[in-house]
């Protein structure tokens, strides 16, 4: 990478490293460690820890049978352990190789999120993040998705993370990323910054499971483009609490026709605080986007944010945003925002947050269930969302993860 | 005979039933009585306490009994949930049944069915109710006037109640479904089986009788402000309602 704009990043994130971000609870950076410990490289990910194995496995990650990935990337605290690949015509590996394999790589450094939004991407900046870099050639196409996990097992310690994810013209590309960690209750701060380079008529689907614990402070920073034809198709869920998340994706789809679908499924137990939205802009001629979000609280608060820009002819976007209060504490907040820049544009959202409805539960009773048994169909009925263009094999991955979750919900 | 034996069982017993509806009293002292394997019609002008008798007996939380009982295979089920009613053995077709997003009328008819691996069995009941298309897709959603009673109906089957209550089980179907509907409820009832030790048991509201052409309804009774004011053969009752309305009964109130 040349080495001007590398500085010209530097100076941008000392700039920004005491700039608190727009949205979220502030976190103080300077309480929390950076685990410098040297950890070893090219590891067998089957040799790790049946616990450690086990966490990753809650979020997809499968490490003893990685039959069915096209490839495996797992990062440790601020170290990358293992990558691999398994299929012509899909990279993985760290961003730090990358750097110095591809000398076009600046292109898509700090390009699709800013490295001073706020003190969190600064930070990313200023510790000189690895993380993963995935990319399908032209026309490749996964038959298996490629797995990542990001896992922090160091106590009080930060962890950053700077991904970079670049399909290729018609190319198509299935990722499935863990985000997890060893702690228990002990405190802990995710900082991820992820950039998608997603080129002409090629197809993203980006899965991701969050599997927190109850100290951890998370702030990932994620920019998407999207060229003509693109499709990315990103589907988060987190189930497990936390103690203060906040996310906004942006995606950008400058191209014609570009499309860029959000599913988010978030459960927030007792003590959790989630500030979760996407963002979409629809700049390109006909560019289009929904995204779908069912929230449910047993005792936590959720901020559902959902906000869609049409800013070109043709454009076409929707947002439905669903909650469900369960018991009687926490709070759903759905903050459904639309612009519309000119006319012949087509932006529609729906918001609703309730309890579940009294008439649902007295139907399913009425055919022989018991009020709680009503009540979890009801949930997991709420919670079925039919993921469209998702393959099959992710699909049921993604609902059997759900299932997991739902056993501890009651 | 032990089928006549059996066919004297009374399967659901109403005594002096009073119920009120949002502190508004409703029905006030309706009896009757179903024995086993039979099944009985209500006729009524609308406001009458047709549904609201049908309500009561499944047992929903907003049809509240003031006094009077309702005896279920001579268990008293007066204060009893609707989701025991349900396991009891009754069962009920709604008029308007709620979308629930998500769950699909597969998972519904396999709630029903209360069965591990009912698969093959769902899929012909499904088959059987011309529902196939509808069982990946969520329950009531977008579904027509039609394809609800179908789909209540498959649900009821899978169910299989002994008593089953139908509130205008033709209401809003074209005479396509009319016949396919007809069989179901037959078939729902029992009533394919010449011979079988135990049929079930039906109390059906009618408007316009065309229903009697597929069930083998032995008693009618037409239900008029909240009370239950005429009882006889329901053929000949629909003829006499056909012919001059429910004024007759008006008049035999008063006499």
């Amino acid at each position: 990478m040349p080495e001007k704009l590398n500085n010209t990043n530097l100076e941008k994130a000392k700039a920004a490293a005491n700039k608190n971000a727009s949205i979220g609870k502030d976190i103080e950076l300077s309480k929390y460690v950076i685990d410098s410990a040297e950890k070893p490289k090219n590891i067998d990910p089957s040799a790790l820890p049946a616990e450690d194995k086990e966490i990753m496995l809650s979020t997809g990650v499968m490490l003893d049978d990685p039959t069915q990935r096209s490839g495996t990337f797992i990062q440790m605290g601020n170290t990358p352990v293992h990558y691999s690949q398994k299929q012509d015509g899909i990279e993985v590996m760290a961003v730090s190789k990358a750097k110095e394999k591809y000398d076009w790589f600046g292109d898509y450094w700090w390009n699709a999120v800013s490295v001073d939004t706020d003190k969190y991407t600064a930070h990313v900046e200023l510790n000189n993040a690895d993380g993963y870099f995935i990319r399908a050639l032209p026309g490749a196409k996964t038959v298996f998705p490629v797995q990542a996990c990001l896992y922090l097992n160091k106590i009080g310690a930060v962890q950053d993370v700077h991904n970079i994810i670049i399909a290729e013209e018609g190319s198509e590309l299935h990722i499935i990323t863990g985000c997890t960690t060893s702690l228990h209750n002990e405190p802990g701060l995710h900082l991820g910054v992820s950039e998608f380079y997603i080129k002409k008529g090629a197809k993203v689907t980006f899965t991701m499971i969050h599997n927190w614990t109850p100290a951890m402070g998370v702030r990932p920073r994620t920019g998407i483009i999207i060229e003509d034809n693109g499709l990315l198709l990103n589907n988060y869920v987190i189930m497990k609490p936390v103690e203060s998340l906040q996310q906004n994706p942006t995606a950008n789809c400058i191209g014609e026709n570009a499309t860029a679908r959000f599913n988010s499924i978030l459960i927030a137990p007792p003590g959790s605080n989630m500030d979760i939205g996407s963002r979409v802009l629809l700049n390109g001629k006909g560019a289009r986007t929904e995204m779908i979000s069912r929230t449910i609280t047993t005792g936590g608060n959720i901020i559902a944010r959902g906000y869609i820009e049409g800013n070109a002819p043709d454009v076409k976007g929707h947002l439905e945003c669903r909650g469900l209060i369960l018991g009687d504490a926490g709070s759903i907040h759905a903050i459904p925002e639309l612009k519309g820049n000119l006319a012949g544009i087509d932006l529609s959202h729906e918001a609703a947050v309730g309890k579940i409805a009294e008439e649902e539960v007295e139907y399913l009773m009425a055919r022989g269930l018991t009020r709680d048994e009503a009540t979890s169909t009801i949930v997991r009925g709420f919670l079925n969302v039919d993921i469209e263009g998702l393959p099959p094999l992710l699909n049921a991955e993604l609902k059997k993860a759900i299932a997991d979750s739902e056993e501890d919900m009651f | 005979m032990d089928s006549e034996r059996v066919d004297k069982e009374i399967l659901l017993d109403i005594k002096d039933l009073v119920v009120s509806v949002d502190n508004k009293e409703i029905l006030h002292n309706v009896s009757l009585s179903i024995p086993a394997g039979e099944t009985q019609v209500i006729f009524g002008p609308n406001g009458g306490g047709k549904t609201t008798l049908l309500m009561t007996i499944m047992g929903f939380p907003r049809y509240k009994v003031v006094s009077g009982k309702i005896l279920f295979k001579g268990t008293d089920i007066t204060d009893m949930p609707v989701d025991e009613r349900a396991r009891l053995g009754i069962g009920i077709m709604f008029q308007r049944p709620p979308v629930v997003r998500g769950v699909k009328t597969r998972d519904m008819v396999a709630a029903c069915l209360k069965k591990e691996n009912g698969e093959e069995l769902i899929a012909e009941l499904a088959g059987k109710a011309n529902m196939s298309d509808f069982l990946s897709r969520d329950i009531n959603h977008g579904f027509s006037g039609g394809e609800i009673k179908r789909s209540e109906l498959l649900q009821l089957s899978a169910q299989s109640p002994n008593l089953v209550l139908l509130d205008e089980p033709e209401s809003g179907v074209d005479l396509e479904n009319i016949s396919l509907i007809g069989s179901l409820i037959n078939s729902l009832l029992g009533k394919v089986h010449p011979i079988r030790e135990r049929t079930n048991s039906g109390l059906v509201i009618t408007h316009t009788g065309h229903i009697l052409n597929y069930i083998n309804a032995r008693t009618g009774y037409v239900m008029f402000e909240g009370k239950i004011i005429c009882e006889g053969e329901p053929l000949d009752m629909l003829n006499t309602i056909k012919e001059k309305g429910y004024r007759e009964c008006y008049k035999c109130l008063r006499n």
